[in-house]
Formats: C-alpha cells, sequence, structure tokens
C-alpha cells in the first residue's frame, strides 16, 4: 500500500494534465484564496468595528455557533438551492465558494474582534490623550495591537478552508478533493491516501508561510508579551460564548471537512 | 428511511451508557453488518442474519430493502445498511464480510471484471458473469427488470444537432459538458469505453445520483449518464443515444451473494422476487421514491405486499 | 414537518449513533490528550513536538481517513471503529494544545502551596491542578464537541450510518427538506454537547460560581 501510494505520488503522470497533481493542486490553492480573500473582506472589518466600538457583540457569537452547522450539509444544500439558478461551471464552484466563505468568517471574525477587544485599556486611554482620532486610534494603535490574533483568525480560516474544500469535491468542485472523492468512487485507495497527502502538505506549507509572515509584520514590542495577557483573559472573561476563543491556538478552531 | 431492523437502537442506547473499553464498534455493527470486532459478546448477531448493501444510487436502496422486506417476511433475519458506494466500493465490502448480498446489474459487472466483454444477448451475459465472479460469491436468478447505463440528451440539444447515436454525439466532442458519478471516469462502461469505441471525449462533470439528472435539466452539462429507469427520461423529455458500439449493454437486475449464506431457503425466497420484477415495476417504484420521495423501504414494503411475497 | 414524523424514530435513532460516534472520541480523546498534553506542559524540549504534531494530525482530510482506517488497522470497510478511531485521533490534535494551556494557566502559588501541605505530584495533579485546569479544559471540549459532531456527518460518505445519511441521501434525491433535517438535527446535537459540557464544567468548578456572587 505504502509503496502504491509513494509510486502515485512520483509517478510524473499523475502529475500532468488537467486531472494531475499540479493542476488539482493550483486549483485548490486558487479557490482557498478566492475564499479566505472574500471572507477577510467581510470579517476583519466587521471584527475591528465590534471590537472597536463594542457594539454588536453578537453578531460574533452568532458567528461561532454556525461551526454546529455541519459543513456538508450546508454544501449540499447551497449547491441544491443555487446551481439551478448558475451557469455552466459556475454552478459548481459558486455554491462551494460561498459555504467555504460562511465557514471562514467566524475564525475571522473572532480573531480581529478579540484582537481589538483585548487591547490594554491603558494604550487606547494614551493614543485618545495624545489628541489621537477615533479612526487612528483604531488604525494606528488598536489594529497593530491585535495584528497577533486577527492573523491568528486567518490562519485557522486558511487551514480550515483548505480542509473543507476536499469535501467540497463531493458537489463536484476541482482540486485535491477530487483525488478523495474520485479514488472513493472507484476503490482507488492509493490514490486518495497520496490525495490526503498532498492536501496535508499543502496546509502544512500555507500555515508556515503564514506563520512567517505573523512573525514578519507583528510588532516586536508585542511579541513575547500577548501569550500572557490572553491566558489572563480566559479565565476572567465570562461574557464570552466560548471563553476560549480569546486562546491563540484555538481562535479559529475549526468545524473542518 | 428506517433502514434497520431490530435491537440496533436499543443496542446503541444501552452502549452510551457504558464506557469505552476499546470496542467501540460493537453498539453500530447490527446496522451495518453482522460481523463483530474485538469485544463484542460471542452471543449476538447470529449467522444466520444477511446483511444486504446498496450502491449509493436510489434503484440500489430499493432493490436492497425489497431484498431484506421478503428475507424478513419469510423469516430469515436480514438488516440494510446506508448506502456503501459505488461498484469498486461495495464489492470490497462484499468480499470481506461486511455485507452478504448486493443488487447488481449483469452487464456492468461483467464489463467491471473483462473490459472485452461484448455480449449482447442476456443469458449469454448472464453466463460469461458466472465465470467471472470471485469462487466465494454466488449469482441468483436474473430478473427480467433491467436498468442499463446510457448517455442522454435533452430534447433541445437532439434536435439541433441531429442526435440519434452516442457517435453523432461525438461529431460535438469539443462543446459537451457530460455528467456522470465520479466512477464513469474510471470505467469501460465511462469516459474509457466512450474514448476507445467512439473517440468522444466531453468535458466531465463528476456527481452524484439526482444531481447529475439535475445538470443535464438545468443547462450545465449537455450530456449526462442516466439510468434507462430514471423517472427524469420521461418527465424532462430526456432522449437516450443509441449505443451501436455496444459499450453499455443488458443490465438486468441480479443479487449477487456470498455463497456461504446462500441457504437454498434464502435463494428460494430472493429468486420469486426477482421472478415479480420488472422493467416497469422496478421504474415506477424508483419514480415514488426519486420524484415524490417516498421512503424506499415503505416502497419496497408495498411491492412485496402487492405480488403476494410478504 | 411530515418527514419529520414520519422518520422520527429514524432521526433518533440516527441522532444516538451521531452521538455515539462523536461522543465516545471525545471522551478517549480527552483521555489520551490529558497524559500527552501534561508531558508537552511538563518538558520544554517535547512542547513543541507535541503541540504542533498533534495540531498536525487536524489537517489529515476526514474523508480519506475514514476511508484509509482500515488500511491501517485492519478493520472491514463498513466498520463504526474506522469513524472512531478517526474522530479519536481529531480530539487529540484539538485538546493537546488546551490541555496543555489549561496546565499552564494554572497559578504556580497554588500549585507550590499543594507541594508545601505534602501532596505528591501524582495526588497534586488530580487533586490541584486537573480541578483547576477544568475551565480551559471545557473550553477546549467544547470546540472539538461541536466540530466531531460536523465531521461525523461526512462518514455517510463511506455508508456509516448517523445523521449525515439525511444530507448525502437529500441531495442524491434532490430533497432539500431531508438535507434540512440532516442539518437541523446535527444542530441540536451539537447544542447538546455543547450544554452537557457547560454544565459538567460548571458542577465541576463549584468555587467559580462563588466568585460570580
Amino acid at each position: 500500500m505504502i509503496t502504491q501510494v509513494w509510486q502515485w505520488l512520483t509517478s510524473a503522470s499523475s502529475w500532468e494534465g488537467s486531472a494531475g497533481i499540479g493542476h488539482r493542486l493550483l486549483q485548490h490553492l486558487e479557490y482557498s484564496a478566492i475564499t479566505v480573500l472574500i471572507a477577510s473582506a467581510l470579517a476583519i472589518p466587521l471584527g475591528l468595528w465590534i471590537g472597536h466600538t463594542g457594539r454588536g457583540r453578537w453578531m460574533v457569537t452568532a458567528a461561532n455557533s454556525l461551526r454546529a452547522v455541519p459543513s456538508l450539509g450546508l454544501l449540499f444544500a447551497v449547491a441544491l438551492w443555487l446551481g439551478p439558478k448558475l451557469h455552466g461551471n459556475s454552478a459548481y464552484v459558486v455554491p462551494s465558494i460561498v459555504v467555504l466563505v460562511v465557514l471562514a468568517i467566524p475564525p475571522l471574525l473572532a480573531g480581529a474582534y478579540a484582537g481589538v477587544a483585548g487591547v490594554d485599556p491603558a494604550a487606547r486611554d494614551a493614543a485618545h490623550g495624545m489628541g489621537m482620532t477615533e479612526g487612528q486610534v483604531l488604525l494606528q494603535v488598536e489594529v497593530p495591537c491585535a495584528l497577533p490574533l486577527m492573523l491568528s483568525g486567518v490562519r485557522s480560516a486558511t487551514l480550515q478552508v483548505i480542509a473543507t474544500a476536499t469535501i467540497a469535491s463531493a458537489v463536484s468542485l476541482g482540486g485535491l478533493g477530487r483525488f478523495l472523492i474520485d479514488g472513493l468512487a472507484l476503490g482507488e485507495y492509493n490514490v486518495m491516501a497520496g490525495g490526503a497527502i498532498v492536501v496535508a502538505l499543502l496546509a502544512l506549507g500555507v500555515d508556515t508561510v503564514l506563520a512567517a509572515l505573523q512573525a514578519a509584520v507583528v510588532s516586536p514590542g508585542l511579541s513575547g508579551g500577548t501569550s500572557r495577557f490572553r491566558g489572563r483573559r480566559t479565565r476572567t472573561d465570562r461574557g464570552q460564548p466560548t471563553a476560549s476563543e480569546n486562546e491563540p491556538g484555538v481562535v479559529g478552531v475549526v468545524a473542518k471537512g | 428511511m428506517k433502514r434497520t431492523i431490530g435491537i440496533a437502537a436499543a443496542a446503541a442506547a444501552t452502549a452510551l451508557t457504558l464506557t469505552a473499553c476499546g470496542g467501540g464498534s460493537s453498539p453500530l455493527s447490527n446496522s451495518s453488518s453482522n460481523s463483530s470486532t474485538g469485544a463484542a459478546p460471542a452471543s449476538k448477531a447470529p449467522s444466520t442474519t444477511i446483511s444486504v448493501g446498496a450502491a449509493n444510487f436510489p434503484e440500489s436502496q430499493v432493490l436492497a430493502d425489497l431484498y431484506a422486506g421478503a428475507l424478513n417476511a419469510k423469516g430469515v433475519k436480514a438488516t440494510t445498511g446506508d448506502p456503501i458506494g459505488a461498484r469498486e466500493v461495495y464489492l470490497k465490502a462484499l468480499k470481506d464480510g461486511s455485507i452478504d448480498l448486493v443488487p447488481e446489474y449483469m452487464y456492468s459487472l461483467l464489463t467491471f471484471y473483462d473490459k472485452t466483454a461484448n455480449q449482447k444477448d442476456p443469458q449469454a451475459i448472464y453466463n460469461a458473469l458466472k465465470t467471472k465472479i470471485p469462487a466465494t460469491q454466488v449469482l441468483l436468478n436474473k430478473s427480467q427488470a433491467q436498468d442499463a447505463n446510457s448517455i442522454a440528451v435533452t430534447k433541445a440539444t437532439a434536435d439541433k444537432w441531429h442526435l440519434k447515436t452516442i457517435a453523432d454525439l461525438a461529431k460535438h466532442s469539443s462543446q459537451v459538458t457530460l455528467a456522470a458519478p465520479p466512477e464513469f471516469k474510471g470505467r469501460q462502461q465511462g469516459l474509457l469505453g466512450l474514448q476507445s469505441d467512439y473517440h468522444f471525449t466531453p468535458k466531465f462533470i463528476p456527481l452524484q445520483g439526482n444531481a447529475v439528472v439535475q445538470a443535464l435539466k438545468n443547462g450545465q452539462a449537455q450530456a449526462a449518464n442516466i439510468f434507462t429507469t430514471d423517472p427524469s427520461i420521461i418527465t424532462d423529455h430526456f432522449v437516450l443515444l443509441q449505443d451501436p458500439k455496444h459499450i453499455f449493454g443488458s443490465d438486468n437486475v441480479v443479487p449477487l451473494m456470498n455463497k456461504a449464506k446462500a441457504t437454498p431457503q434464502v435463494t428460494k425466497i430472493l429468486n420469486a422476487v426477482q421472478a415479480k420484477l420488472t422493467t416497469a415495476n422496478l421504474g415506477a417504484m424508483d419514480k415514488q421514491v426519486q420524484v415524490d420521495h417516498k421512503d424506499p423501504q415503505a416502497v419496497a414494503n408495498q411491492f412485496l405486499k402487492d405480488q403476494g411475497l410478504s | 414537518m411530515s418527514f419529520v414524523s414520519a422518520n422520527w424514530g429514524d432521526i433518533v435513532h440516527r441522532a444516538l449513533l451521531h452521538a455515539w460516534l462523536a461522543g465516545l472520541p471525545l471522551f478517549l480523546g480527552l483521555l489520551i490528550s490529558l497524559p500527552v498534553g501534561w508531558l508537552a506542559q511538563r518538558s520544554r524540549v517535547l512542547r513543541p513536538f507535541l503541540v504542533v504534531g498533534s495540531g498536525l494530525l487536524y489537517t489529515i482530510p476526514s474523508l480519506a481517513l475514514f476511508i484509509l482506517m482500515p488500511l491501517i488497522i485492519g478493520t472491514k470497510i463498513l466498520d463504526p471503529l474506522n469513524v472512531i478511531i478517526a474522530m479519536t485521533i481529531y480530539t487529540i490534535a484539538l485538546l493537546v494544545r488546551s490541555v496543555s494551556d489549561a496546565l499552564a494557566a494554572v497559578p504556580a502559588d497554588v500549585r507550590q502551596a499543594a507541594t508545601a501541605m505534602g501532596y505528591t505530584p501524582a495526588r497534586r495533579f488530580l487533586a490541584v491542578d486537573l480541578p483547576l485546569a477544568v475551565p480551559v479544559l471545557a473550553a477546549g471540549l467544547r470546540v472539538a464537541a461541536v466540530s466531531n459532531v460536523s465531521i461525523v456527518s461526512v462518514a455517510s460518505l463511506v455508508g456509516i450510518s448517523q445523521l449525515g445519511f439525511y444530507l448525502t441521501d437529500g441531495y442524491e434525491r434532490t430533497y432539500g427538506t431531508e438535507i434540512g433535517v440532516g442539518i437541523v438535527a446535527c444542530v441540536v446535537l451539537a447544542l447538546i454537547f455543547d450544554l452537557t459540557i457547560v454544565l459538567l464544567a460548571r458542577v465541576l468548578t463549584p468555587w467559580q460560581r462563588v466568585n460570580a456572587a
């Protein structure tokens, strides 16, 4: 079995062509990137606003409760509902992207919100005292302070999207999930195993890149200190739907596929 | 929809109250197989129980419910589980004893074992098939009921391109997207055969169950792999293309069983069901399940009752 | 609604199977994560390997793990054990970090006080560290529980009976109602799990209620 998987992974023929690993990998990255970009554009500004104003916190709670919705069911429901309204290939791509965006929103929203809400009130007061406008406080103080958690949210969302995009192949999406669904249908377990390995490696690779990015953009004044105050908040912040939402590692832990 | 018979629910409920000691499978195995792994008590699931498997499309579930229902009605304990998957998967389940019986289709099964098969006569197919299946398995009687694979197009497409046969459609290869289950891609009765026999290489959308029909109906695909018993052929006026190269063929319904479970009594009961099945009444049952969304087991039981089989 | 009333018994039956497939791994995963997380928290050298390594398990696609399990452990392909073990792996992936963080959050002075009172390390772990870690642990368990309920539904693609059947069957029959019932049933089950863990955590941490009052 292991040798068969290895053979599949290393043979040139499984990498070539529109159904090859190379093309499927790029497709998978493309869908994932589009999804995370759309979801970020929606969720991060909203999360920042909620964190800054303290209003609309119910939205974070509501988004979190979305995690209880089974991804597979959401995919089938949206595919069934949107499919007939769309033409050609978009009938299969659009529903999948919509569902993946919905699934990516909770960790992104929670990250952005918790990041801003967790900013030391003293820092905020100091910024106000220096005569900064609300906008300046948000962009120059709160966002940089919130960056570690915000980016944790992005990392979790990305991992989740990469994993869940595989089951979107059950509603005909391309990408690496095809190796799982087609491999299952044809009883080609070496293809499934190989495909799973490629997905896991992709997730690992993307996460490593994002982690490096996170380390590079986070203000040096923050790195090191953050995990301590977050740990404390976790135990005191009782109003939260899930106390762990403020934990860096759990910000976006996911309802994966 | 109640696909399990017997005490599985009670067993699961009891098991929920137990703490784990590694025998995690035991409360569930009633529902999908009569096998046991590890910690299951020896008294459970007598080996006479027939576990009937089904492929992942509605007709196969109806047939599985028919077989299980007929057996239960005559005092042979039989269970059904959830749909397992495509032939490539459920044959593995039959082989490893997870299931004992599965509804099959003769020519599809034959080409699965022998890509070069080209028999046309049902009896010839049946005889050839007998020599191809594993020695541990047995075919029961074939029924008159046929449900073959086919390539279907909408009436509009057929008119526009003047299509009669798959060869006609192949001339428009570059403009065609074909919807079919994922396994179609790797089968002789699928893209392989279409390519070798018709030089037909359409774009391919892998879909499951009725989603294939929907894709054709909604115009996302210009052609689709549709079963000849599918109710949509009538309701949506699909045109089935002729297949002069005979890559699809006489797909009579036939139960495939593990020999060890095929006692004379079981064989007799199942062959009685086979004798009553026709393409027409199978199609009618498909319609009830797929279009009217009736429960497959209820539909099967009604049929058994109407035919005096229960 | 007629679908619900016509299939009520089956829905309950599948919900029980689903609860078993998602719940037992939660329990097994916690049992395994406790020592692993403890080790990760104790050892600076091992921590990155254990925490990151277990987290990596979560990147394995669930469908693949369900299918490949028989090849790894030699079970039959329709054996629910495949799902139980796969889900236990995912639970561990989520909980090792939680356990390690939860133990790290136990104040050092409390731990020292316990040692000074003559607690042996084992007794201190059970009587002091573990109870104090309950709130963070419970938070981790809640995430794992909700995640498990969602992932188990994917097993319907490989023929294991649970609520996910309504999702695949509804899709294959173009029957939106059935999918809706499946989704709602999964959500309700997830909420029950969530509520149970919250209640258990409350019962186990009476001092928190005193503080709140």
